[in-house]
């Protein structure tokens, strides 16, 4: 029943082979198979967000996923954000708006507000407070997040404003 | 925690996964659609599994159907897949929009999926009081065959379907609603995501400003979701007015036989049950999906 199953997880454009038995999350099969230590793992049932990861273009919880489950998708961690050690423009707004402290909860954090602003580009104010209702943060009181949030979602906003040649 | 160790199969389709839950679901074997109860019950060792028939490698059982009498949703259509209301037609996708968003937070709705909420038959799922309330009906498959349910047949008690361990559910469906209904839902919990203390969905039509065809359903408030007989007979005939709605919702908090936990009398569920069938009737009266007040 624990016999391990042998499949190729797909993370940040990188494949890893993975042998693991069939009850390991993706979240553990990250950290402890690809050795992708940023996505963090608090509650481990679906609670927290710590290991909120994208996959296929979701935002999920990576606690309630199986590893075996997401053979065959393309799975993004907080470690795919940065480019060419360039942080993303949401990583850059955490730390100009001081939106983390203790650092915990940050990579469940970025990874949930990017699969949302990907599925769903013109999601509204309220819809972003709703969204960070989804995720724990014990430090910051989730001011400073969602000023981060906004800062970003008026970026992208302004840009698609000007792709299609509307005034911005 | 982490779940006890089990079996994996991942079916190429429906049939194959009959197949396998027919030879297996004697030992403990279970459906893994969406898997965002399952998942955490075996994480929390309140549930195992022998094995688990996962039907997310399964194509083409991710969108919903339309006919010219309702929609059919089969199993891998997600909560998320509703936000948009484009995804049924008329009121109903307003409906299913409004609704899902109640649905725990934004990442288990990704995920998880409204045919396994109908499974899992928790007394506060939205989309189980959705069923009741707009008399869905749920379509089993096993090796035997087909067969369908009525929404008023399907629940046991709380988590308990009539759904045998052989069976899966492949599609639930749902009648259209006509372009002038007026409908509302309204739904109580502590915090936002959070699991309903109480929920209502009520919906009626207008004929010369009487109210004809009221249904008025309760959630989260008995082991599982129904509609209310005795309060839709004050609202048959009536004209919509807070008295009418007021009469209505004390009637169904009497007819109702609530849950009770230990933060939640049962007294305090049958006064939630009154506050919410009013609330939802009061914002009935306000319905915007209808193209003759939206336009």
């Amino acid at each position: 029943m624990s016999e391990k199953i042998e499949f190729s997880l797909k993370v940040n454009g990188t494949d890893f082979s993975i042998a693991c038995p069939p009850r390991k999350t993706l979240a553990d099969a990250l950290r402890e198979d690809c050795r992708l230590t940023g996505t963090h793992v608090g509650c481990e049932h679906g609670v927290c967000g710590a290991c909120t990861v994208v996959v296929d273009g979701r935002a999920v919880r990576a606690c309630l996923m199986f590893a075996v489950q997401a053979q065959g998708s393309e799975v993004r961690t907080v470690e795919g954000l940065a480019q060419n050690d360039v942080l993303s423009p949401l990583q850059q707004a955490f730390i100009d708006n001081h939106a983390l402290q203790c650092g915990f909860c940050t990579p469940g954090f970025l990874m949930l507000i990017n699969g949302a602003f990907e599925r769903d580009p013109d999601i509204c104010e309220d819809e972003l407070t709703e969204l960070l209702s989804s995720n724990l943060c014990r430090c910051t009181g989730y001011r400073n997040i969602a000023r981060a949030v906004l800062q970003v979602a008026d970026k992208l906003k302004a840009r698609s404003e000007l792709a299609v040649g509307k005034p911005s | 925690m982490k779940a006890a160790p089990f079996d994996y199969f991942r079916p190429a389709s429906l049939q194959e996964a009959a197949e396998r839950l027919s030879v297996n679901s004697d030992d403990g074997a279970m459906i893994l659609a969406g898997g965002q109860s399952l998942v955490p019950m075996m994480a929390l060792r309140v549930a195992y599994a022998s094995e688990l028939i996962d039907l997310n490698a399964i194509k083409g059982i991710d969108t919903v159907s339309r006919s010219e009498r309702g929609i059919a949703i089969p199993p891998l259509v997600r909560h998320a897949d509703f936000h948009s209301s484009d995804v049924a037609p008329g009121p109903l996708g307003h409906v299913l929009a409004t609704v899902s968003r109640h649905i725990a937070h934004y990442p288990i709705r990704q995920r998880g999926t409204f045919c396994g909420s109908l499974a899992h038959a928790d007394p506060s799922s939205e989309w189980c009081l959705i069923a009741a309330a707009l008399d869905a009906e749920i379509e089993l498959l096993s090796v035997s065959g087909r067969r369908r349910i009525k929404a008023k047949d399907w629940w046991a008690g709380v988590m308990e379907t009539v759904r045998e361990p052989e069976e899966i559910i492949v599609a639930v469906h749902l009648p259209l609603l006509p372009d002038d209904i007026q409908w509302g839902f309204y739904e109580f919990n502590r915090r936002a995501g959070d699991f309903a203390l109480g929920m209502a969905f009520c919906c009626y039509r207008l004929t010369e400003g009487l109210i004809t065809k009221p249904h008025v359903a309760l959630g989260g408030i008995e082991e599982y979701p129904r509609r209310i007989p005795e309060a839709e007979a004050v609202l048959e005939g009536a004209t919509p007015s807070a008295e009418v709605f007021g009469e209505a919702a004390r009637t169904a908090s009497k007819a109702v036989n609530p849950l009770e936990d230990p933060a939640t009398p049962a007294a305090y569920r049958r006064d939630l049950s009154a506050t919410v069938v009013r609330r939802a009737l009061t914002s009935a009266t306000q319905t915007k999906s209808s193209p003759a007040l939206s336009a």
